[in-house]
């Protein structure tokens, strides 16, 4: 066995690392490749985080523009103006960090980097590929919303202790709405999760591989309809217009970041934009085949897993694995920011609607469309099955699957990919 | 090493969090200490590998019932910050409370035999590698040294889901017959919490309608 795919904890690996004379120096060195794999891949997971909202916020101002009969940015950086959103960072980096002297210093601080840490939580058990997640949980689905509901707990915090009446209304808002607009979302990602059987998003992923329908979208009506629901839900949740009375700016000056200045103010964006991200990931997981790009060559490209053994001379590094893990999160990456482009695009063509029109958005339509819809897709394989003697209209039923799956993992499995577990080691 | 180095950083977090929710006066600080506090614990819980129970704790407590908390404070609020001053009888009652459930606590816990269950679940020692389990399974196989193996590989989310309706794994396979799962006091438990959020919102409505002022634009 080698040090790569022997050491599977932190510890352990630090424990032969400081004791090089039981296994001898190549042992040693395949420990620090260890130790630099899961460096890379974990401020690549950070770089993910970090430069998905620069992408994002250019985004954000070249669609603006356009549909304002605009060209948005266009000078810093070359022909596109892509360097703008790097410009305003340095800017917002140089500002001073103001702190009224109404507010409550000490959570006044603390409240971004509460959002921010929560933001990207989310994105440490958010699966980018088949076998490519910092923290693989057996319950994630649930992990997920447990860790992207703390966001809102530190904008509500920042407005109430800016000292600020805009800040107080502006996060009295956002509590009221998520309070509300989280019970029709988690219903909704019931739909597929109850289709699935599983909170774990490899399953999950995986039981939505080969062709397009077989995506959890067109599995019934009712999680068709449910996508849509979910996604609206989505987009209040990370308080984008038309639901962004968190921070309206016409009237309530900035809303809940008023009072905020310089880098405080910037990583609130980047926690909202890396939001976004990470529920559009989620969309694309429960409903749009995650990481299967839906055409089938996710499956030609899978069958390179376990290829190419022993590649650069690092025994049990898979070539082929990374190639397709590559493959899928580069597939689920790009339908992330597919849905993304929707929900800027819907931010700029909408109007901002008033505080009660959102709460009877949820309270009267939402909640009640979404129970009926669960209802609907519980009762969906019953029916299917009484008349059809099939719980399912195409593709293979759960069974099935999980009996495909079991004479999978009864073969004898290719060493896991070093990188997967230096990832879920580094991160936790 | 990391494990124990991380359980006493999240475990000091956990008291020193407990402790400033105590110590503070304004509200919402106490709320952003109940935040440290009870994420801790939830960081504990994943340390122990069960999942769903942190992401429970996660949701319910950090997600739920603080942002209700800071929300209430938030609508009911007359100061810029709510202060709350313990009066000594009140912080008499509150310790005479709080050192009952201490109490009540330190004897059950020191009633376990604790050398019977440790003996039972597969120890993870920081040579073992994840071969170890297995093989120490394979020395005794009892029921429940299996279902605990099976709760590192796989996680806890479907035995809980599993005992939830009566398949219980925390049984040994000798006593034949489902065990009571927990399906009725869970909906027991719902029901009640609909109830009291029915009563609450009656209450609400009631309050505002003998003062049509008060309403601020908020629903």
């Amino acid at each position: 066995m080698n040090g790569i795919v022997a050491s599977l904890t932190l510890e352990e690996f630090l424990n032969n690392l400081l004791q090089p004379s039981k296994g001898g120096s190549t042992d040693t060195i395949a420990l620090i490749a260890f130790l630099l794999a899961a460096l890379i891949h974990a401020s690549l997971l950070l770089g993910l985080f970090g430069g998905l909202p620069v992408f994002y916020i250019w985004l954000e101002r070249k669609v603006a523009g356009r549909i304002q009969d605009r060209l948005g940015p266009t000078r810093v950086g070359g022909s596109f103006g892509w360097l703008q959103t790097i410009a305003d960072g340095i800017k917002l980096i140089q500002k001073e960090d103001l702190v009224p002297k109404e507010a409550d210093g000490l959570v006044f601080r603390m409240s971004p980097y509460l959002a921010t840490i929560a933001s990207f939580a989310a994105f440490m058990v958010l699966p980018l590929s088949d076998g490519w997640v910092a923290v693989t949980s057996e319950s994630g689905a649930f992990l997920i919303f447990a860790l992207m509901s703390m966001e809102v707990l530190g904008i509500i915090l920042a407005g109430y202790s800016s000292g600020s009446k805009w800040a107080l209304f502006g996060a009295m808002r956002e509590a009221a709405q998520m309070v509300s607009y989280e019970i029709p979302m988690a219903i909704c990602a019931l739909i597929p999760l109850m289709i699935a059987g599983s909170l774990n998003f490899q399953t999950i992923g995986r039981m939505q591989g080969g062709v397009f329908w077989n995506w959890f979208i067109f599995h019934d009506p009712f999680a068709f309809i449910a996508f849509f629901c979910y996604f609206i839900t989505a987009t209040a949740s990370v308080k984008r217009a038309p639901f962004d009375l968190a921070e309206a700016e016409s009237e309530l000056v900035a809303g809940f970041h008023t009072e905020y200045s310089g880098f405080r103010w910037s990583i609130f964006f980047l926690a909202e934009y890396s939001s976004m991200f990470a529920v559009s990931a989620i969309a694309a997981i429960l409903f749009l085949g995650g990481w299967n790009d839906g055409l089938g060559i996710s499956d030609a490209v899978n069958t390179l897993r376990g290829q190419w053994m022993d590649a650069f001379y690092i025994q049990g590094f898979s070539l082929g694995t990374y190639l397709a893990n590559l493959f899928g999160a580069a597939v689920l990456i790009f339908k992330g920011c597919a849905l993304v482009f929707v929900q800027i695009w819907v931010r700029w063509t909408l109007p901002r609607l008033r505080i009660d029109q959102v709460m009877s958005t949820c309270l009267k339509y939402l909640v009640p469309i979404s129970c009926g819809l669960f209802l609907m897709a519980v009762l969906w394989p019953l029916v299917l099955a009484s008349t059809f003697q099939r719980p399912v209209l195409g593709g293979p039923a759960l069974g099935e699957i999980r009996e495909a799956d079991r004479r999978v993992t009864a073969q004898p499995q290719p060493p896991r990919n070093s990188t997967i577990a230096a990832r879920e080691e580094v991160a936790r | 090493m990391i494990e124990q180095l991380l359980f006493w950083i999240f475990a000091t977090l956990a008291c020193v969090g407990a402790i400033a929710v105590v110590a503070t006066q304004n509200v919402v600080r106490m709320a952003f200490w109940l935040v440290i506090s009870l994420g801790s614990v939830a960081a504990l819980f994943f340390l122990l590998s069960a999942d769903f129970l942190g992401a429970a704790q996660l949701l319910i407590y950090v997600g739920g019932t603080v942002v209700l908390l800071v929300f209430g404070v938030m609508l009911t609020a007359s100061g810029p910050y709510v202060r709350i001053r313990t009066t000594p009888p009140e912080m008499l009652m509150g310790a005479a409370a709080g050192g009952l459930l201490l109490y009540v606590m330190i004897s059950a816990i020191s009633n376990v035999d604790w050398g019977e269950l440790t003996a039972s679940i597969p120890i993870e020692s920081p040579a073992a590698s994840t071969k170890a389990p297995d093989e120490a399974a394979q020395v005794t196989p009892s029921p429940r040294r299996m279902a605990s193996v099976e709760w590192q590989k796989r996680g806890t989310v479907r035995p809980l889901g599993l005992g939830f309706v009566g398949l219980r794994s925390d049984r040994d396979a000798g006593q034949s017959g489902l065990a009571p799962g927990f399906f009725l006091p869970f909906e027991i438990v719902s029901i009640h919490l609909l109830v009291v959020l029915v009563g609450a919102a009656y209450l609400a409505r009631a309050k505002r309608r003998v003062v049509p002022a008060d309403s601020q634009g908020l629903p």
